[in-house]
């Protein structure tokens, strides 16, 4: 079973999603995650989807966990780059990612780990 | 080479989910479906595999290409003799507005295709057939 | 050997010759097209003769039997749409096959009257049933090609215009029914990521009435918007219809609404970080 990498940049975790994935894939992913971020102290997760084809219920709801977890252990998620037709599924299927914050890009996910980052910095 | 236009795939494991997703896409893609007809088939193939295997215990999906009054469309069957639903009408109850994700995603899976029709006996297994058509 | 009972069987047994005596009773001279009607006539000829083997009743279309005869002839009724042809070009196309029929009828019945006007009735009906197949056919699949037709436009139709730097609008123009909006929706949706604008001023001032249904179809257009990590602001929100949302108890969960485009413009430059000022 593949694993899917976790790189690190400064205070975010990057996991960019390439492969049509096995459920217990995601389910690894999300292990691996949870105790990257313990280890690290990261703030803030990236999860790059933007050569993700397919998000189905499983999928989603692996999203929606990530970002639980995450937020439990004081780090922001921002999923980015998800497809048109994928968007128009999720919306189809009644999945609306509820807590899972979402970006356009890699560019703007930074700038709005950064912005969340900033305001924590000040007492926000 | 005579093109098929049907065929069986087994649901037994993951593995079978994933599988069951590409030859889904590669049909699509050899009906020439649009992107985002494309997407809601293999979605509501990977919902109905996943059910499949985990709640009927593992069956097969049978596929079959079709044409009817001038339209091209897809055919899928998933069935397995697992211990099937109890109450259909509840599991297929939803607005589109909720549903998690959780439990079977009967209705969300029902809104991606054109036709959707399902039996199931408890004790005896479930049926469910989706068509999209182009 | 006649066959007494099935005077359609009796007419069909010799299936090249009832080619053959359609193909002149159409009176086609060019050898190409010639070709391709005998194609045609001999599929259908072939499947007459298989659905009365099966045992099809000759005097309804319908059941297993006529499956392949069925198809056969939607077949042909979509070819003849597609190529546009007109519905009465393929009604007379298939009329024709009633000459040879009553010929071959002639020649194996002449010397019995009353057996061979029971075989010409049974013929002339069948080939009315299989007329007005065709016909149902092509008129259903020329309403699908001309829906499909009308889909294309739209959407090479639906204008999204860049109002600003990450700043996209898209008026919405009469009556929003799924299809219309499943359009918009994509054309919109890849817009966004083509430009990468973070936000899109959808504009209803064109759109007559907005229901239950209508706003349900907008709001699946914002939630798809905001899942791509956009944002989103609806306005030409006239007052009729701002009564009718909240008459009708439509959430509209919290999306950005305005009355113009105008005002749309102005909260889009604040929320995207713009400050416009004039010099006097």
């Amino acid at each position: 079973m593949d694993r899917i990498p976790i790189l690190r940049m400064g205070e975010t975790l990057l996991v960019t999603i390439q492969v049509d994935m096995q459920d217990q894939t995601a389910l690894a992913l999300q292990d691996d995650l949870a105790e990257k971020i313990a280890k690290t102290g990261a703030s803030g997760v990236m999860i790059d989807i933007s050569a993700l084809e397919i998000v189905d219920s499983f999928v989603g709801r692996m999203l929606s966990s990530i970002s639980g977890i995450a937020g439990i252990l004081s780090a922001t998620t921002v999923v980015v780059g998800m497809q048109p037709a994928v968007a128009i599924t999720l919306v189809e299927l009644g999945l609306s990612l509820e807590g899972v914050k979402t970006a356009l890009d890699v560019e703007r996910g930074m700038a709005m780990l950064a912005a969340v980052r900033a305001e924590h910095r000040h007492g926000g | 080479m005579a093109a098929e236009t049907a065929g069986v795939l087994p649901l037994g494991s993951e593995q079978d989910i994933v599988a069951s997703r590409q030859h889904v896409r590669t049909l699509c893609q050899a009906l020439k479906f649009s992107l985002v007809d494309q997407t809601k088939m293999v979605t509501a193939t990977s919902e109905l595999s996943r059910n499949t295997l985990i709640h009927g215990h593992g069956g097969r999906m049978h596929w079959s290409l079709g044409e009817h009054n001038g339209r091209r469309g897809l055919e899928l069957v998933f069935e397995d003799e697992g211990p099937g639903i109890a109450d259909l009408k509840l599991a297929l109850s939803d607005g589109w507005t909720s549903g998690s994700g959780m439990g079977l995603g009967l209705p969300g899976s029902k809104r991606l295709v054109n036709e959707f029709d399902i039996q199931s006996v408890p004790g005896r297994g479930t049926r469910v057939r989706i068509v999209k058509w182009k | 050997m006649i066959d007494q009972d099935n005077p359609l069987k009796d007419a069909l047994r010799d299936p090249g010759a009832v080619v053959a005596g359609w193909l002149d009773e159409l009176g086609v001279a060019d050898p190409a097209q010639r070709r391709a009607l005998q194609t045609e006539a001999g599929e259908l000829v072939r499947s007459l003769a298989e659905g009365l083997d099966r045992g099809g009743d000759a005097s309804r279309l319908a059941g297993p039997a006529w499956d392949g005869l069925r198809e056969t002839l939607e077949s042909l009724s979509r070819s003849r749409a597609a190529k546009g042809e007109t519905a009465g070009d393929t009604s007379q196309f298939v009329l024709a096959l009633k000459r040879p029929l009553f010929d071959a009828l002639q020649r194996s019945r002449g010397d019995h009257p009353e057996r061979l006007m029971a075989g010409i009735w049974a013929a002339s009906q069948l080939v009315d049933r299989l007329a007005q197949h065709t016909a149902t056919t092509f008129q259903k699949s020329r309403e699908d090609i001309i829906r499909r037709q009308q889909d294309d436009l739209l959407e090479l139709s639906t204008p999204v215009v860049k109002l600003w730097e990450g700043v996209l609008a898209v008026p919405m123009i009469g009556v929003l029914d799924s299809n219309r909006t499943q359009i918009v929706m994509e054309t919109l949706l890849q817009s966004i990521v083509d430009s990468g604008s973070g936000l899109a001023i959808i504009d209803i001032t064109g759109v007559p009435t907005v229901d239950t249904l209508v706003a349900q179809h907008l709001l699946k257009t914002v939630t798809a918007i905001r899942l791509m990590g956009a944002d989103c602001i609806i306005s030409g929100i006239r007052p009729q219809i701002a009564q009718t949302i909240v008459h009708l108890g439509i959430d509209l969960q919290g999306i950005t609404t305005k009355a113009t485009l105008a005002d749309a413009l102005s909260v889009a430059l604040q929320k995207t970080g713009w400050r416009i000022s004039r010099e006097k």
